[in-house]
């Protein structure tokens, strides 16, 4: 057996046409930290997965990603397509003007038109970052075609004036709204199920549903936290499929996951944190390999069998 | 007794029935007590014992148990135990041969549903309606009539407005006649009435705009920094900012005329316009109309509402804040939105009666009537149009009929009363109202099921680590 | 506004806002105690003050009557008083418990359902309270003759404002002992934390909630007796105390029992201070204003929201 190549941690961040850059991200409650030092890189287009044992900050990561909380340190850069640059950035890193003008307040900066800073969950969606939950959060009480409609109108501005009197461009983006998401629901292949309540619907197609409500708000990059958890084999199959569509349309995909398969058959790079620390990075095949995530995935005793040669 | 390491999987009953066989002398007791009829029966009599004493006679603080004993010492308590009994056989008959009850009455409930999804059915059920609307009041007497304008019309309109905030935003506003209060002192302000006089003084078709943007930004300056906060602090602070607007309003003697009211009337409405002139007077029957247009228009656009971009951003608020964030709704914006679009309905209906009464002081804006409207609401159906329209006329109506049949022997102070109770014994039987929303209906029974919230009352999430 | 009035009436007014601090301080516990355990304002707490309150006048009514105490037997009559207003207070939290939020929990209903739920019961325990005790307010016949005992600074310290003082810390030293060192309070203190877990180690999460409101209730009842020493009992009397304990819950902040006696403390003072200033009739105002304020700038309170850790 081959000794196991090591990848270093500092391979998380990479360079060229860059969609998300989270630098030196520190995230902590109270005592207790989530996140370290956090610092890696994602090419627009690209595939790219976070896989780490459980607690190891995977969702945290995700959390701050959406501003759903808001790192004590550091930044985390989103370049649009149209060029505009966003940063969220950690409390203590900032300049005294914008830690005035928070939350989710916004400072101009002097270069690359406006900047974003500590931007709220609703503001990053806005910007082009849609995400799906670990445990599926759908509109229950809605049907499936509605909850899609949800986030496609999240990108239109009827007001309430315009609602209340269905004025001309209410009823335009209303007609719009729904060939949409008749597209949408197409594309994840629940138009059969339209109609159907959310709740109603097996575990699945309720994975698919929240990925086409997330795709509804026209994201560049999408965010799958856990897609493969609780599926089936078959269901697996289909979501990796679904997963390899969705990138063909342009959208970078973001995504969580314990099901090494699946990294495997759909990841381009991988980047494994283990208690709030980067330890690993590279492709999937390299990151199988690297000595630190066997450690950290199986534990010591596990890796010192395998140096002796004694590993399954 | 023990609460901690007792390892005993504690139920929701308060005593089990394997208690009996340690302590046999309790036994008996302990399993009546144990047994759910025996708690029903309980639970029933005790509830018709209260509603006794709630009908009885009035007591005084010289004798503080005359109105228990004369309610209560009385042949007519039997009267009130034997519904108790009956109320509790039919429940247990219910619950006994509960699947051929049950199958009846989903009968009886869904032939109407079997009716309704049928949209000309619907529309000639709304067009019926409508012209039992128009016609009838002019057979009414006049006191009837003007029952119609001051406690159902204008109720109607309030209960419309505050559905937008309870019933479409899952928001609870309890100082909504704050608003109310600052529509009709605008409208008072505006056509001249207040001792502080307006740069131009306006007819009141004039003032309703400005009455509607009074309320309206008084609207978004208590929400937008409450709406921020978890959903029980707006409660409280409307509460709080109902009984301030009161108190502000007695205590600037010099600008509201205080709880004496200000001096001068307040003009009826009048038309100059196009030709056309007309002056609402001290009939009631043209104010009747003119609300019921109001109330027409606001149905119509509110219900669009209900159905467009905004109000499926508040359900999908309602159902799962941190979710509707994550899908690119400004929650805060929309929760503002809900509590403005209120508070100007509300402002709107204070303004058409100060103008109608020609009258208003401070002591007339008081909390209770900003419970009252929530009872409206509540009665009728939390985020549905006709509930809410229905609710308002009944629970208005209602009253009137007992206060003006003698049979009765209704005080009128005692509304609040029953009106408490309709609140507790609404939230326990019935949550979703009389003629509840489908939505709505659906999202509570799946909240209980552990799936989304049902209301905007969630902490935002994460706001700081 | 009247600067000077202020500054002439310093002592007074901290000697007023100090009286009623304290009793601010017990009410708002009834409302950290629920928000701890069931995370929901309480609306209906206002009327367990005002039961309380009619408990006492009826208790001490049968018993002084005309007559007026003193010495010894005003001490017991006192006693007696605030035992029979904490009786009254603790009857009806636990019957609104039972009532107005047990069958909502056990359905998992959701908040708002709880909290209009509150209100209606709020509604109906103040209107049945003046149906049958009479519109009007009463004197409760006193057990001790009020009057000045010394002075700071020029302000008096009357009989009442002491007998506030030391029973209000009476109560709160016995709450947090209470709290802290029984079983009731380990109980209260793991469902505050972690109601799902404190069930699954055997704690029963009814029987604590169920005692948590008859404690607020208790101390609310008191209280509401000892302000109706002052200011006479009318059904409608819980409504403003009950706001202004509220505040004073959240400045301290929902959910910590210290906070709670900080919060309330300070909310007398400052209010009494603002109604010097602005004058009697704003004084409301003032405390509304403090709420909205706290609320804006810092919404967990001064000492934070929690229950659980410390207390």
């Amino acid at each position: 057996m081959s000794v196991a190549a090591a990848t270093r941690p500092e391979a998380a961040k990479v360079e060229g046409d860059l969609i998300i850059e989270v630098e030196g991200v520190t995230l902590s409650f109270g005592g207790l930290t989530c996140l370290s030092d956090v610092t890696l890189s994602q090419r627009r287009g690209e595939v790219l997965a976070v896989i780490g044992p459980n607690g190891a900050g995977k969702t945290s990561l995700f959390n701050c990603l959406t501003g759903v909380y808001k790192p004590q340190e550091g930044t985390i850069t989103f370049r649009s397509r149209q060029g505009h640059a966003s940063a969220v950035v950690g409390r203590r890193s900032l300049p005294l003007v914008a830690r005035a003008l928070e939350p989710g307040g916004i400072v101009p900066g002097w270069w690359m038109g406006w900047r974003a800073v500590n931007t709220k969950p609703h503001r990053v969606n806005r910007l082009g970052i849609a995400r799906t939950f670990q445990t599926t959060r759908l509109f229950n009480a809605l049907t499936a075609f509605e909850n899609v409609k949800i986030g496609v109108e999240s990108r239109q501005h009827t007001g309430p004036i315009g609602a209340m009197l269905r004025l001309p461009r209410a009823r335009r983006e209303e007609k719009e709204s729904d060939a949409r998401v008749v597209e949408l629901l197409d594309f994840v292949g629940l138009l059969p199920r339209a109609n159907e309540l959310a709740s109603s619907l097996p575990f699945g197609d309720r994975r698919r549903l929240e990925i086409a409500r997330a795709l509804g708000t026209r994201p560049e990059l999408l965010l799958l936290d856990e897609p493969a958890a609780g599926t089936n084999p078959a269901e697996k199959l289909e979501l990796a499929k679904l997963v390899r569509k969705v990138n063909g349309t342009g959208v970078s995909v973001l995504l969580i996951e314990h099901d090494m398969g699946l990294v495997m058959s759909l990841a381009e790079r991988v980047i494994v944190l283990n208690f709030g620390k980067v330890i690993a990075a590279g492709t999937p095949s390299e990151v199988q390999r690297d000595p630190a995530v066997i450690e950290a995935y199986l534990g010591t005793s596990y890796r010192a069998r395998e140096e002796k040669g004694q590993g399954p | 007794m023990g609460y901690l390491g007792t390892g005993t999987l504690t139920g929701t009953e308060p005593a089990r029935a394997g208690g009996g066989a340690e302590r046999p002398r309790l036994g008996w007791l302990r399993r009546l007590a144990a047994s759910d009829d025996a708690r029903r029966l309980g639970a029933c009599v005790a509830g018709f014992l209260l509603l006794a004493v709630m009908t009885g006679p009035e007591g005084s603080s010289l004798a503080p148990t005359s109105g228990f004993s004369g309610s209560l010492l009385h042949p007519r308590v039997f009267a009130f135990i034997g519904l108790g009994v009956g109320l509790w056989a039919l429940i247990t008959a219910k619950r006994r041969y509960g699947d051929r009850a049950r199958r009846l009455s989903e009968a009886i409930s869904a032939a109407p549903r079997r009716l309704l999804p049928n949209r000309l059915a619907r529309y000639g059920i709304y067009l019926v309606a409508l012209a039992f609307a128009i016609v009838y009041p002019m057979a009414l007497s006049q006191f009837w009539q003007n029952v119609l304008v001051d406690q159902i019309g204008v109720y109607v309109l309030l209960a419309l407005g505050l559905n937008v905030v309870v019933g479409y935003a899952g928001l609870l506003d309890l100082g909504y006649i704050a608003f109310y209060a600052i529509g009709a002192y605008s409208a008072a302000y505006w056509t001249g009435a207040l001792p502080v006089h307006p740069p131009i003084t306006l007819n009141p078709f004039w003032a309703i705009p400005l009455a509607i943007f009074a309320a309206m930004l008084a609207g978004v300056i208590l929400g937008a920094p409450t709406l921020r906060l978890r959903g029980d602090y707006l409660a409280i602070v409307t509460l709080g900012f109902g009984e301030i607007i009161q108190i502000v309003a007695t205590n600037l003697q010099s600008v509201t005329g205080g709880s004496s009211g200000p001096a001068s009337v307040i003009p009826h409405f009048s038309v100059n316009l196009l030709g056309v002139h007309y002056k609402w007077g001290l009939g009631d029957l043209p104010y009747y109309y003119l609300l019921l247009g109001f109330v027409v228009v606001i149905l119509v656009t509110f219900h669009a509402l209900e159905g467009s971009r905004v109000g499926r951003a508040w359900t999908a608020i309602r159902e799962d804040e941190v979710a509707a964030e994550s899908t690119g709704i400004n929650v805060l914006k929309y929760k503002v939105m809900a509590f403005s679009i209120g508070a100007s309905t509300s402002g709107f209906a204070g303004m058409l009666w100060a103008s109608q009464v020609g009258y208003i002081d401070s002591t007339l804006f008081t909390v209770q009537l900003s419970i009252l409207v929530l009872v409206l609401v509540i009665f009728g159906g939390m985020g549905s149009l006709p509930g809410a329209v229905v609710g308002a006329a009944v629970l208005q109506w209602f009253p009137w009929f007992l206060r003006v049949h003698p049979l009765f022997g209704f005080q009128p102070e005692d509304l609040f009363i029953y009106l408490g109770a309709l609140l507790v014994v609404m939230m326990i039987f019935r949550p979703e109202g009389l003629l509840p929303s489908r939505r709505r209906k659906r999202e509570i029974s799946l909240a209980e099921h552990g799936e989304g919230t049902a209301d905007a009352m969630t902490e935002p999430e994460g706001a700081e680590p | 506004m009247c600067f000077s009035c202020f500054t002439q009436n310093f002592w007074n007014l901290l000697v007023l806002g100090l009286a009623d601090g304290f009793l601010y301080a017990l009410v708002a516990i009834g409302y950290t105690l629920v928000y701890g355990v069931l995370q929901l304002i309480n609306f209906a707490h206002s009327e367990v003050f005002m039961s309380g309150a009619f408990a006492g006048y009826f208790i001490l009514n049968g018993l002084i009557g005309t007559g007026s105490p003193h010495g010894l037997s005003s001490v017991a009559y006192v006693v007696i008083g605030i035992a029979g207003g904490a009786c009254g207070g603790g009857v009806i939290a636990f019957l609104l418990e039972r009532v107005a939020y047990r069958p909502l929990r056990r359905r998992h209903a959701p908040r708002l359902a709880f909290l209009i739920s509150a209100i209606g019961a709020s509604f109906f325990l103040y209107n049945l309270a003046g149906k049958e005790f009479g519109r009007d307010a009463v004197e409760i016949p006193a057990p001790f003759t009020n009057g000045p005992v010394f002075s700071i600074f020029g302000a008096q310290v009357t009989t009442y404002y002491i007998v506030i003082a030391v029973s209000a810390i009476a109560m709160l030293v016995i709450l947090d002992r209470v709290v802290a060192g029984t079983r009731l309070g380990k109980g209260l203190r793991a469902v505050a934390q972690d109601a799902e877990t404190a069930s699954l180690m055997g704690v029963n999460i009814d029987r604590v909630v169920s005692q948590t409101f008859v404690l607020g209730g208790l101390l609310g009842g008191a209280a509401g007796f000892l302000f109706g020493l002052n200011t006479g009992v009318v059904y409608t009397m819980g409504f403003t105390p009950a706001l202004k304990a509220f505040t004073a819950a959240v400045l301290g902040g929902i959910g910590n029992l210290r906070g709670a006696m900080v919060g309330g403390l300070l909310l007398g003072v400052v209010e009494n201070f603002g109604a010097g200033l602005f004058g009697t009739q704003w004084r409301d105002v003032v405390s509304f204003g403090i709420l909205v304020l706290v609320l804006l700038v810092r919404p967990t309170g001064l000492l934070g929201e929690r229950l659980g850790r410390s207390a």
